[in-house]
C-alpha cells in the first residue's frame, strides 16, 4: 500500500509541476469564457442597426410595420421610386427596402407579392425577424380587417401556453427543464467520454515510456507490478480529479463574473420575479434576458447534488476500469505508440458504443437501449449520466442507479485483474510485436 | 563462511522453451560471482528469480539462510537489470531519491546515503539536472548508484559496464571491491570474460538453461588447462624434438610446446638444459576464461536457440 502511494506521488507530482499542466488546467477555461465572452459582448453591443426603407405604395401598413421599438430592425417609410433606392443602396443610406406594390391587397386576391431588396446577403436571423415582423403585422391587418376586435386580438394573442407536460405522477414537466436535462446529461455524458480517453491515454503513455526507457524492470525489482500499475493509475486519476476541481472552481468564479462584466444581460431578471409558466407572455423584446431566465429556472429544477455526485462516481469509476486496460495495452507496446494504437481498437470501441447510446439516452432516457447501456459497466459511465441528469425517479430509477453502481465496480476489480496479469507479463516482455490473441493468453493464464 | 543464497534444482519453463532448467549452486557472503553464459542462456530468468521478479516453478531459493520471501528480502537485493533506464525528464537528485524510497528508505535516510555516494563518485553538482542532459557513462553511474544506495546484502549487476569508459569502468569497479570487502556479495553478470577473471572469486556457466562449469577461476582454468608451456631460449637449439612433448608453435626463439601424459614440466627444461641453451622464462599456459567459454559453448545448440519458435 505505501509503495504504491509512493508511486503515485511520483506520478502526481510530476505531471503537476509541469508547465503544460498548469497551462491546459488554467488557461483553457479562460480560452473558453473569453471565447464565449467576445461572442456575448458582440451580442449585446451590436449597435449596427438594419436600416430598412419601406415603399407602400398600396397604403398596406399606415405607415408603422408594428409597435416595436427594436434597435436591431429599423423600418422607415418613404415614397421613392426603385430606382432611387437602388442608388441608396449602394450608397449605404439603407441597407435594404421593402416594395409593396400598388396592386397588393391583404386580403390575398391580387398576385403582387411584396418584394424585399438588399445591397448585401442578408443573414439568417436578420431575414427571419423581418420576416417574422412583416408576416405578423400584416396578420394582425387581416384579422382586424375580418372585424375581429383590437380587444379580442390582444386576448388572443395573450393566451398562449395551453398545454402542461407532466408524468403519470402529476409532477409538472417545464419544457425548459427538460431542455435543460437534455443538456445536462449531454455534457456531462461527454465530458466522461473526454475523460476516459485523455486520462486513459495518459496512463498508456506513461506505462510506455517506462517500458521503453527501459526503466521498468528496475522498478519491477522493487515493486511488484500490480503496485506500479495501481500508483501510476491512482497519481493520474488524482491529476484528472485536481484538474476537475480547478475546472469548477474557475466555472463558478466566471459565472459570478458574467453580471458583472454585462449588467445589461441581467437587467430583465432583476426587475421581475421568475414566475413558472409566464415565459411566453412576457414582453417580446426582452426575449434575451427571458431566455437566460428560462435556463436558470430549468438549472433550478435540476438535482445538482445528484448530479455532481454521480458525475464524480462515475467519473471515477469508468477511470479506473478504463485505465487498467490502458495499461495492459501500454505494457504490450514496444518502442512506439504506433503498436499500442492497433491494440487500442477493442478498448475505444464499447466507449465510442457508450457516446452513440449516450445520444439516445439523453432523448429517451427509459429506452431499452439506454437501460442496458447504463447498467452495462463498459458504457454505464456515459450514459448513465445521460439518465441521471433527468432526475430519479424520471430519467433512472434508485434501484437501476445502484445496480449500475454496482456493476461498475465489479467492472473495475475484473479489468484490473485481468489488466493486471497482462501488465505483468508485457512491461518485461522486449522485442516482441504482441497481438490480442496472446494478450488474452497472459489474461487467464495461471500466475 | 555462511552462504547468502542457495539455489536448489530451480526451473522455469516458458511456453516452448526450458529457459532455466534444474538448476543448483551457492554463492558464499561477501564474495563476487560471476554468472556467464551466452545470450539466452537463461541468465536473465534466473536473475529475474532471485530478484522476486518471476517465481520459479520449481525449486527453492534460500537467500540468508531463509527461505526467500520476495516481499521482505527485496529490500535486501539491489538489482541493475541489462535493459535498465531512468526517467529521462525527471531530475537526478528526485529520480534516486524516489528508486531509494521504493527500496523502503525513509526520506532523510535515502537523502543522507544519496549525499554520501553522489559526493563520492563526484555527481553533487548533478542533482538539479535532468536524466536526458546526462552523457550515457553518466547515466550508468547514476544507476549503479541507485543500485547500491540502500546497501543491500546482495548486488546483482547485469553488465554493469557495458558503454563505460576506461577511467569510469575503473571506478565502477572499484566500487564492486570496496562494496565486496564491507560485506555485500555482488552477482555479477556478462559475457566479457576479462571482466570475469579480472574480478570474480567463483563462477557458474550456463548454457541451454543448465548449469555446465561451476567454480572457482582458478580450479576452472586448472580443469580446462592443456599442459602447454611457453619457454623462450636465448638461442635455439638444433634438436627441439623429444618424446617427452611436441613442439605447437615455433616463433624464433619462442616455443610453444604441449607435455605428453606422464611426462613433466621438468622434463621439459631438462631437455634444453641438456642441449646447454640458455632458458630465459618458462611458464604455463592457463587458457583464458574467453578460451574456456567459446569451447563450451560452441557446439551447443546455442546459437540458434534465440531463434526458436514460439508461440
Amino acid at each position: 500500500m505505501n509503495k504504491i502511494f509512493i508511486v503515485a506521488r511520483r506520478e502526481f507530482l510530476t505531471r503537476v509541476q509541469k508547465k503544460t499542466f498548469l497551462l491546459t488546467t488554467i488557461g483553457v477555461p479562460i480560452l473558453i469564457f473569453a471565447f464565449y465572452a467576445v461572442i456575448i459582448f458582440m451580442s449585446v453591443k451590436s449597435t449596427s442597426d438594419f436600416k430598412v426603407a419601406v415603399v407602400d405604395q398600396a397604403n398596406v401598413f399606415n405607415g408603422k410595420i408594428d409597435e416595436k421599438k427594436s434597435s436591431e430592425i429599423i423600418f422607415s417609410f418613404v415614397n421613392e421610386d426603385t430606382a432611387t433606392l437602388n442608388k441608396k443602396l449602394e450608397q449605404k443610406e439603407y441597407d435594404a427596402y421593402l416594395y409593396v406594390p400598388a396592386g397588393f391587397s391583404i386580403s390575398g386576391q391580387s398576385n403582387d407579392s411584396l418584394q424585399f431588396r438588399s445591397a448585401k446577403t442578408v443573414g439568417l436571423m436578420t431575414r427571419e425577424k423581418i420576416e417574422n415582423r412583416v408576416s405578423k403585422a400584416l396578420e394582425e391587418k387581416r384579422l382586424l380587417s375580418m372585424n375581429i376586435s383590437r380587444a379580442q386580438l390582444d386576448s388572443i394573442q395573450a393566451q398562449k401556453e395551453l398545454i402542461t407536460f407532466a408524468n403519470t405522477s402529476g409532477k409538472k414537466e417545464n419544457q425548459t427543464k427538460v431542455g435543460v436535462s437534455y443538456a445536462v446529461g449531454f455534457i456531462s455524458g461527454f465530458m466522461i467520454y473526454i475523460i476516459l480517453f485523455i486520462y486513459g491515454t495518459m496512463v498508456m503513455r506513461g506505462v510506455v515510456e517506462e517500458k521503453v526507457s527501459r526503466i521498468a524492470e528496475v522498478i519491477i525489482s522493487s515493486v511488484k507490478p500490480f503496485q506500479l500499475m495501481m500508483g501510476k493509475i491512482i497519481g493520474i486519476g488524482a491529476v484528472g480529479l485536481i484538474q476537475f476541481l480547478i475546472w469548477g472552481a474557475l466555472a463558478i468564479v466566471l459565472q459570478l463574473a458574467i453580471p458583472v462584466l454585462f449588467p445589461q444581460l441581467f437587467e430583465g431578471m432583476q426587475a421581475q420575479p421568475v414566475q413558472p409558466g409566464m415565459m411566453a407572455a412576457i414582453d417580446a423584446t426582452k426575449q434575451q434576458p427571458d431566455m437566460i431566465r428560462g435556463l436558470m429556472e430549468g438549472l433550478n429544477q435540476i438535482n445538482f447534488p445528484l448530479i455532481v455526485g454521480c458525475f464524480v462516481f462515475y467519473f471515477l469509476g469508468g477511470y479506473f476500469m478504463y485505465a487498467s486496460l490502458f495499461a495492459a495495452v501500454g505494457s504490450a507496446a514496444n518502442e512506439d505508440m504506433q503498436d499500442a494504437q492497433s491494440l487500442l481498437l477493442p478498448i475505444m470501441m464499447p466507449i465510442i458504443f457508450g457516446i452513440v447510446i449516450m445520444m439516445q439516452a439523453v432523448n429517451n432516457p427509459n429506452g431499452s437501449l439506454a437501460v442496458f447501456g447504463s447498467l452495462f459497466p463498459l458504457t454505464s459511465p456515459i450514459v448513465m449520466m445521460a439518465r441521471v441528469a433527468h432526475g430519479i425517479p424520471d430519467g433512472v430509477s434508485t434501484f437501476q442507479l445502484i445496480l449500475s453502481m454496482l456493476f461498475l465496480i465489479l467492472g473495475f476489480f475484473g479489468t484490473t485483474w485481468l489488466a493486471g496479469k497482462i501488465y505483468r507479463t508485457g512491461i518485461l516482455m522486449y522485442g516482441k510485436k504482441v497481438t490480442w490473441k496472446e494478450l488474452w493468453k497472459w489474461a487467464i493464464k495461471k500466475n | 563462511m555462511s552462504k547468502i543464497l542457495e539455489l536448489e534444482a530451480l526451473r522455469k519453463y516458458y511456453a516452448t522453451q526450458k529457459a532455466v532448467d534444474d538448476i543448483s549452486f551457492s554463492i558464499e557472503k561477501g564474495s563476487i560471482f560471476g554468472l556467464l553464459g551466452p545470450n539466452g542462456a537463461g541468465k536473465t530468468t534466473l536473475l529475474r528469480m532471485i530478484t522476486g521478479i518471476f517465481y520459479p516453478d520449481m525449486g527453492q531459493i534460500t537467500f540468508d539462510g531463509k527461505p526467500f520471501d520476495p516481499l521482505n528480502d527485496i529490500r535486501m537485493i539491489g538489482y541493475m537489470p541489462e535493459e535498465r533506464g531512468l526517467y529521462k525528464k525527471m531530475k537526478i537528485g528526485e529520480q534516486a531519491l524516489y528508486l531509494a524510497q521504493l527500496k523502503g528508505l525513509s526520506r532523510n535516510e535515502a537523502m543522507e546515503k544519496i549525499k554520501y555516494w553522489f559526493k563520492k563518485l563526484e555527481m553533487e553538482t548533478w542533482w538539479n539536472k535532468k536524466v536526458e542532459d546526462l552523457s550515457k557513462g553518466m547515466s550508468q553511474k547514476l544507476q549503479f548508484v541507485t543500485t547500491v544506495l540502500h546497501e543491500p546484502k546482495l548486488i546483482i549487476l547485469d553488465e554493469p559496464f557495458s558503454g563505460l569508459d576506461p577511467l569510469n569502468a575503473n571506478l565502477i569497479k572499484d566500487e564492486i571491491f570496496g562494496l565486496a570487502q564491507r560485506g555485500s556479495t555482488v552477482i555479477f553478470s556478462t559475457h566479457r570474460m576479462e571482466q570475469v577473471e579480472e574480478i570474480c572469486d567463483h563462477i557458474v556457466l550456463v548454457n541451454l538453461g543448465k548449469k555446465v562449469l561451476d567454480g572457482s577461476v582458478a580450479e576452472i582454468k586448472q580443469k580446462f588447462k592443456e599442459n602447454q608451456f611457453k619457454i623462450r631460449l636465448q638461442e635455439k637449439p638444433a634438436n627441439t624434438n623429444s618424446n617427452a612433448f611436441s613442439v605447437l608453435q615455433d616463433h624464433s626463439n619462442d616455443l610453444v610446446v604441449k607435455i605428453h601424459e606422464g611426462f613433466r614440466s621438468n622434463d621439459v627444461l631438462m631437455h634444453f638444459l641438456q642441449q646447454g641453451t640458455t632458458i630465459e622464462s618458462f611458464h604455463e599456459i592457463l587458457p583464458s576464461l574467453n578460451e574456456i567459454f567459446i569451447r563450451i559453448v560452441e557446439g551447443s545448440s546455442a546459437l540458434t536457440r534465440s531463434f526458436q519458435k514460439v508461440d
